[in-house]
């Protein structure tokens, strides 16, 4: 007897996703160190990677609260850095919209950054694809993701009980950081957004509560969307 | 130490209001098309977001007490130009490290 196709649909997510294990780990490690780092006992640091599960917006949120942020600036800054994530959720919702609400529920929570752009591709391709087969393929992209970011977040916390406080990891963020936002500097108006909201968090680092931060985040992407609307004329 | 209260309000908030953005549209918007404006914003959220978190850690690290230091400026400009010519995320980092060790040893 054959297997169900949606089994094949299934083990084609997982081989998609798979190749982001190659940051989902780095990552993850890094994250449950500087949360020990911070203080961070395991079940807080793994706590936090379950329930919030988006790397960046972690890496953010753990570095303002460090720095005594009040903890509505924290979190406003943090979701931010999320947003994008409503982009993912419209964009995915012709795909997978059609589900029940438990699925839809479901693939909401598992909604990242790794499982929305294998996911993306392969039903542009395959628009023919049922909604069955496009579950099962989401599916397949999570497994090799999700997971494995809660297991490196925890690896991460026992290292980080392991390294000296002092061993300047101070500087891992910010280079991580840049090192993600690098690749996504694709297109002339991605360079305008990313340079304003530079030169503006410099001028305006003087502004209480890091709302510095979130003015030049705004303004750089306005400059962005400016630029964008410019060009398509 | 971070503050307990702070911590939880933290991880509590950021991953409700996390999922109700991933929920957004695809529990309860359904496909209606978003307006253009709007996309053509949120499309910017990351590479705006993020570059304003880092500059004012890389201009003034609070590891040397807010005084601009030659070896991380040198690892962040390592970190972006791997980045940007290689699209390789690990590389960079490792360029980045690679960078801030290397100008601490010389500078330092």
């Amino acid at each position: 007897m054959p297997l169900p196709s949606r089994n094949s649909d299934y083990w084609q997510g997982v081989r998609a996703g798979s190749p982001f294990l190659l940051v989902i780990a780095p990552f993850g490690t890094l994250f449950g160190v500087l949360a020990t780092e911070a203080g961070l006992n395991l079940f807080e640091t793994l706590t936090f990677s379950v329930v919030v599960i988006a790397g960046a917006a972690q890496f953010v949120s753990l570095q303002l609260l460090q720095e005594h942020v009040p903890a509505l600036i924290v979190l406003a800054s943090a979701l931010a850095v999320n947003l994008r994530m409503a982009m993912y959720s419209a964009a995915i919702t012709p795909h997978l919209g059609g589900m029940p609400l438990w699925k839809r529920a479901l693939s909401a929570y598992f909604l990242i950054d790794q499982t929305y752009a294998a996911s993306a591709l392969e039903f542009e391709r395959h628009p023919e694809k049922t909604l069955a087969q496009k579950f099962a393929f989401f599916m397949g992209t999570m497994t090799p993701t999700c997971p494995p970011w809660y297991a490196f977040t925890l690896l991460g916390a026992w290292l980080g009980e392991a390294v000296p406080a002092d061993f300047g990891l101070d500087f891992a963020l910010p280079i991580a950081f840049l090192a993600m936002i690098a690749p996504a500097l694709r297109s002339g108006a991605h360079v305008v957004a990313a340079l304003v909201a530079t030169v503006c968090a410099l001028l305006l680092a003087w502004m209480p509560y890091n709302l510095g931060v979130l003015c030049a985040a705004a303004l750089g992407m306005v400059a962005g969307a400016e630029i964008e609307r410019r060009m398509a004329r | 130490m971070i503050d307990r209260g702070d911590l939880w309000l933290v991880i509590i908030g950021l991953g409700l209001g996390s999922y109700c953005l991933r929920f957004l549209f695809l529990g309860l918007v359904g496909d209606r098309p978003l307006p253009a404006w709007l996309t053509r914003h949120l499309r910017y959220t990351a590479v705006a977001m993020m570059p304003a978190l880092v500059a004012p850690l890389v201009a003034w690290p609070a590891a040397t007490g807010g005084q601009t230091d030659p070896a991380r400026l040198l690892a962040a400009a390592a970190t972006l130009g791997i980045g940007m010519l290689t699209k390789n995320v690990i590389l960079a980092i490792l360029s980045g490290a690679v960078a801030l060790l290397a100008g601490g040893y010389l500078m330092g």
